[in-house]
């Protein structure tokens, strides 16, 4: 079986606990205006002109393939406590080969999270479910309308696969807000999120990740417009404001993962 | 966390002023010990060497001028200006004489000398011509070393110009017993010899040696006493006056008292507090640095032989863990009082002022124990409080290390000093067993200068004895043994008709081979040069078995002798020997008359030193033709070559070049070669011994030397140009580890890092954001203990955004205390050459995922 990924990174300390590497799948369905990874967007091959040099951005990989290159950094999983994160584009977008590299990581003692929208019908979320342990789920945005003008789809499903995820067993479900000013950096659009999030069945935290401009420069490599061009990023105490908001709800909060 | 928040101790002010002062000026060359040993040279002309060792230091110690500096606790300065530094004209002169004009405007490690200092050293070195170690050893190396020190393959510079130092001596016994019980012990033995013993003359004068010796530290101290006691007694007088009463005259002059009482008793008995145990170090420490120029004369495990010292004053309430660390932080600050000058391509060598005092906390003890203790924790505090280069701290862990003192030492990591560096237990012990230490001395290992493990006070490791570049061989193979047209090495064939990489590493192996043959003839020669002229009855006398055998170090008096010259440039070379194994033999892809041609032009890239190597190589040949080269020639045949040189065009071959994969990314064959490429290194000269009896053991690591010596070294092919830096230890060439620190990481644990028993040096540079908050220390943590779990030997850290450096580039003088890793060291960043700055500024720095 192959899968479609655009990187794996190495040495991620903000994904999940510990010392892990991140395998980026390609493809979603998704169309964030602040996507900072616009190349994970498209499902086929594209080629992105970074600093006068043509890179290709996808290949197509079998799971023995990604496994070689996972266990190349188990030492440092057992000593950190962590493991592989699955991200992308939305990973669920091809679940049958994540499911197979997930029950890999599994059957190799590594754990498990996984970065997703969760925005996929659930049937698909129930197969993949069992091996992972930890799912780290963007909620952006409480109000549907909203949520479809930026994101290109509406957070009805979202929310509704929020509820189903914390209320499995065995995985830890965590939160996670990407605050972007106009979009949702408001006390009030985030004390909504928090408030929805405290009431998931056994979900504990929150963080907030604030927005940052790192991709920018891959719209170009692609020949894509910027549309947050005008978007300034937020200081550190908006973003200490929105945290404060948040710690209201109960949950233990975090900016950035 | 509780455990770690006993050891937060806030920095007393006095330290604070006492750093202050030590860098308000530009250190000092000072003449007074050269002056006082010249005369008692004199004096003693036609005794035994030993002997005139012994009364010269002994002239010094009695006469040189002495100052306590204000607010100080701990006495004992080997110069009156602060980082001020002697000079030793026993072992070279010439070179600073012909400096004394650009010592003080020279980019690296300048140093003020007065007028008055230039004329009492210009009096004083003609006594000196053809009596130093320098030139009894030029005198002792064949043509054909010589000749490859000229053209750069090997240096050993550093015990060529100076005393060898390197050493850790038995801190613990002056503690107990004193130079007194040191001086019982030589006498004891002197009266077992018989006058008719075959050795009884070796043996009693150096025996006579040793005693004259602890007689003089001793009468050093005492003179501190008196003027601790002059001062004191100044101040209270002055109190008086003050219309009787001054606290802080009157507190002062305390000090003073109990400075002069502490002087009264150590180092001539054993200490019976924790301050005199530190006083009593302190002696021991600088004294060593008075009797012999060498660097790195290493504390070794001070938090093991000061414990028992602290524990019973804390226990009896004799003292806080307050007080206790302002005498430790007061010995941090004096570590940075000592200084030495070296000559100028020396000092871009060894930059940045640096003595590489080594200290090492944590590890194991003889039995296998984890031995960490207060004094381990405190000696991290006494770092992250005086933020300067001295000691270099070092850490030793293993797998019962506690966590939280590997968290403390992150905690030191992430202030961005360069500080601590990280040693392997799990790989040290074993190596050093190997090297023939028993598994008891193997488990008491510290660490000398950079990362040189050795048995503290039982050693003479000679552990800095040489750079030997392995690029140059590389170019030996292109160039048939040539060198700017000479021949300096053995013919290995043309390169060109070499028709399978296995001939032609075979031919690589054969230039290393005869190359390290002459590596070792110039050490030998050195050593005997220092046994014959300059023994050292002091530091003798706190190694074992020098008492014993009645020899010296420089003898051979020690339990165990090596010799470690390290070797540098591995990265280069694997990646260098990969491209000719793919490019050429494997794929076909470019020939290697194409790769040679490349290499002779710098592949196309002007350059002067490469335009000059290739019209040296022309003049030679028309030398040699017997036709004169005069001015216009000269410049015809540059004008003529470099034109030539503009006309190649080869980006396309560098182009190709860096497509091929490099070490430091975690592929499994191109770190197979790099493996081997280091034993072409390590294996060899494991063969050799030295006229001390001991063995050669490798080092892989350069100090600063892949700089200067990078900048005399041809292109590779590896893509590295003409004059660029050569890769720094075993690290990964700055830029291409582009997988992230496990990737490299993984990469340089592939290394045999047992075989290189004189030290390795994995360099690692963090964006700090990296090392943000708890976890990011407790993964800062993992990171180097998984990295030990695969057998990595010693790991360092640079955490300083690149941002930062650079701005320090630009604005030196708001960055006057910015401390950085060097390779082995740390230093102060604006104090270091510009191309070292930017060498650190290049190496690939490691920014968490986003």
């Amino acid at each position: 079986m192959t899968g479609r990924i655009f990187d794996i990174q190495r040495f991620s300390v903000h994904d999940g606990p510990g010392i892990r590497t991140i395998v980026f799948l390609k493809g979603c369905p998704f169309r964030c205006k602040w996507c900072c990874n616009p190349e994970s967007q498209e499902f086929e091959i594209q080629t992105m002109l970074m600093n006068g040099k043509r890179k290709k951005a996808g290949q197509d990989v079998t799971v023995e393939e990604v496994m070689k290159t996972i266990r190349r950094d188990q030492p440092y999983y057992h000593r950190s406590g962590g493991g592989v994160t699955l991200s992308g584009g939305e990973f669920l977008a091809q679940s049958e080969f994540a499911r197979e590299l997930l029950m890999t990581c599994k059957e190799e003692g590594f754990h498990t999270a996984v970065e997703s929208t969760g925005g996929l019908p659930f049937e698909v979320i129930e197969r993949v479910l069992p091996y992972i342990d930890m799912y780290l789920m963007d909620i952006k945005h409480m109000d549907p309308e909203k949520h479809k003008r930026y994101t290109g789809r509406s957070n009805e499903l979202i929310l509704e696969n929020a509820r189903k995820i914390a209320a499995a067993s065995g995985t830890q479900l965590i939160i996670r807000v990407p605050v972007v000013p106009e979009f949702n950096a408001t006390r009030e659009e985030i004390k909504e999120i928090a408030a929805f999030a405290a009431t998931l069945q056994g979900v504990k935290e929150l963080h907030l990740l604030p927005y940052h401009r790192y991709g920018e420069g891959k719209y170009e490599a692609l020949g894509r417009p910027y549309e947050m061009a005008h978007i300034r990023t937020m200081t550190d105490e908006e973003a200490e404001v929105l945290l404060a908001e948040a710690k209201k709800s109960g949950l233990t909060c975090q900016l950035g993962g | 966390m509780a455990g770690l928040d006993q050891f937060r101790i806030k920095k007393s002010e006095r330290i604070q002023h006492l750093v202050y002062h030590l860098y308000a000026k530009l250190p000092e060359i000072e003449a007074d010990r050269a002056v006082l040993l010249t005369e008692s040279y004199r004096q003693t002309e036609g005794e035994p060497i030993i002997s005139r060792r012994a009364k010269a230091f002994s002239h010094i110690l009695l006469n040189i001028p002495i100052i306590i500096r204000e607010e100080e606790l701990i006495a004992g300065s080997a110069s009156i200006a602060p980082r001020g530094c002697q000079t030793f004209p026993e072992f070279s002169y010439s070179w600073l004489e012909s400096e004394f004009d650009t010592v003080e405007t020279r980019s690296a490690d300048p140093f003020y000398i007065s007028e008055q200092t230039k004329r009492l050293l210009r009096d004083i070195h003609p006594y000196w011509k053809g009596r130093t170690t320098s030139e009894l050893a030029t005198s002792l190396m064949t043509k054909e070393t010589i000749k490859s020190m000229e053209h750069n393959v090997f240096t050993t510079g550093n015990y060529f110009y100076n005393g060898v130092g390197h050493i850790t001596v038995a801190y613990d016994k002056v503690l107990a017993i004193g130079f007194s019980g040191i001086y019982q012990e030589a006498f004891e033995e002197d009266k077992k010899l018989k006058v008719s013993d075959p050795d009884y003359v070796t043996r009693h004068f150096f025996l006579e040696a040793v005693m004259i010796s602890c007689k003089a530290a001793v009468a050093y101290a005492n003179r501190y006493a008196v003027l601790a006691k002059q001062q004191a007694d100044a101040l209270e007088a002055e109190a008086v006056k003050n219309l009787g009463y001054s606290s802080a005259l009157s507190k002062r002059a305390a000090e003073l008292n109990q400075i002069a009482a502490n002087c009264n008793r150590v180092p001539e008995f054993g200490a019976t507090s924790f301050y005199e145990a530190c006083q009593s170090f302190w002696f021991v420490q600088m004294l060593l640095q008075v009797e012999s120029s060498g660097h790195s004369i290493s504390p070794g495990r001070f938090d093991q032989y000061m414990y028992p010292y602290y524990k019973k004053d804390l226990e009896a309430g004799k003292i806080t863990r307050e007080s206790a660390q302002e005498l430790l932080d007061c010995i941090w600050v004096k570590l940075n009082d000592l200084n030495k000058v070296r000559d100028a391509v020396s000092a871009e060598g060894f930059a940045g002022y640096s003595l590489f005092q080594n200290l090492i906390v944590g590890g194991q003890n003889a039995d296998g124990e984890d031995v960490t203790n207060d004094l381990s924790y405190m000696c991290i505090e006494a770092a992250m409080h005086i933020q300067l280069p001295q000691p270099s701290l070092s850490v030793r862990v293993w797998n019962k290390t506690p966590q939280d003192l590997m968290l403390k030492a992150a905690e030191l990591t992430r202030t961005g000093v360069g500080l601590p560096a990280y040693y392997n237990d799990e790989v040290i012990i074993p190596a050093l067993i190997n090297r023939g230490l028993t598994l008891e001395h193997a488990r008491d290992y510290s660490i000398i200068g950079c990362v040189e493990p050795q048995k503290p006070g039982m050693t003479d490791g000679w552990h800095d004895a040489a750079f030997f570049n392995m690029c140059r061989p590389l170019e030996l193979v292109f160039n048939n043994g040539y060198s700017k047209g000479e021949q300096i090495s053995i013919q290995t064939g043309d390169v060109t008709k070499m028709n399978s990489f296995d001939e032609f590493y075979d031919a690589y192996k054969a230039q290393m081979n005869y190359q390290i043959g002459l590596l070792v003839n110039s050490d030998n020669s050195i050593d005997v040069a220092h046994a014959t002229r300059c023994p050292l009855p002091f530091e003798s006398c706190m190694v074992d078995d020098c008492i014993k055998r009645g020899i010296s170090l420089q003898e051979g008096g020690a339990v165990y002798n090596f010799t470690g010259p390290q070797g540098f440039g591995i990265a280069n070379m694997a990646d260098a020997l990969y491209v000719i194994k793919t490019l050429v033999y494997e794929q076909k892809k470019i020939t290697m008359k194409e790769l040679k041609d490349a290499l002779e032009v710098n592949f196309g890239i002007p350059d002067e030193r490469t335009i000059f190597e290739l019209a040296s190589t022309v003049f030679t040949g028309l030398k040699a033709a017997g036709k004169e080269v005069d001015a216009a020639t000269a410049a015809q045949v540059i004008a003529t070559i470099a034109k030539e040189y503009m006309s190649h065009d080869y980006k396309y071959l560098l182009d190709m070049i860096e497509e091929v994969p490099k070490f430091g990314n975690d592929i499994e064959e191109v770190d197979e070669i790099a493996r081997d490429a280091a034993y072409t290194y390590t294996k060899p000269l494991e063969k050799f011994f030295n006229p001390r009896g001991g063995q050669y053991q490798a080092g892989l690591y350069p100090v600063s030397a892949n700089v200067p010596l990078g900048a005399q070294t041809g292109a590779t092919p590896d893509g590295r140009l003409a004059g660029a830096p050569i890769a720094d230890g075993v690290s990964p060439v700055a830029g291409r580890d582009v997988h992230g620190p496990t990737a490299a990481a993984n990469s340089v644990a592939k290394l045999d890092h047992f075989i290189a028993s004189n030290g390795t040096l994995f360099n690692q540079k963090f964006h700090p954001s990296a090392l943000k908050g708890q976890k990011g220390l407790e993964n800062f943590v993992a990171l180097i203990r998984a990295y030990f779990d695969q057998k990595g030997m010693h790991m360092q850290f640079n955490v300083v955004s690149r941002d930062t450096l650079l701005d320090a580039q630009k604005h030196p003088e708001n960055y006057k205390g910015l401390v950085v890793r060097v390779a082995g060291y740390s230093a102060l960043f604006t104090t270091l050459s510009k191309s070292l700055q930017d060498d650190i500024i290049h190496r690939t720095e490691h920014i968490s995922g986003v």
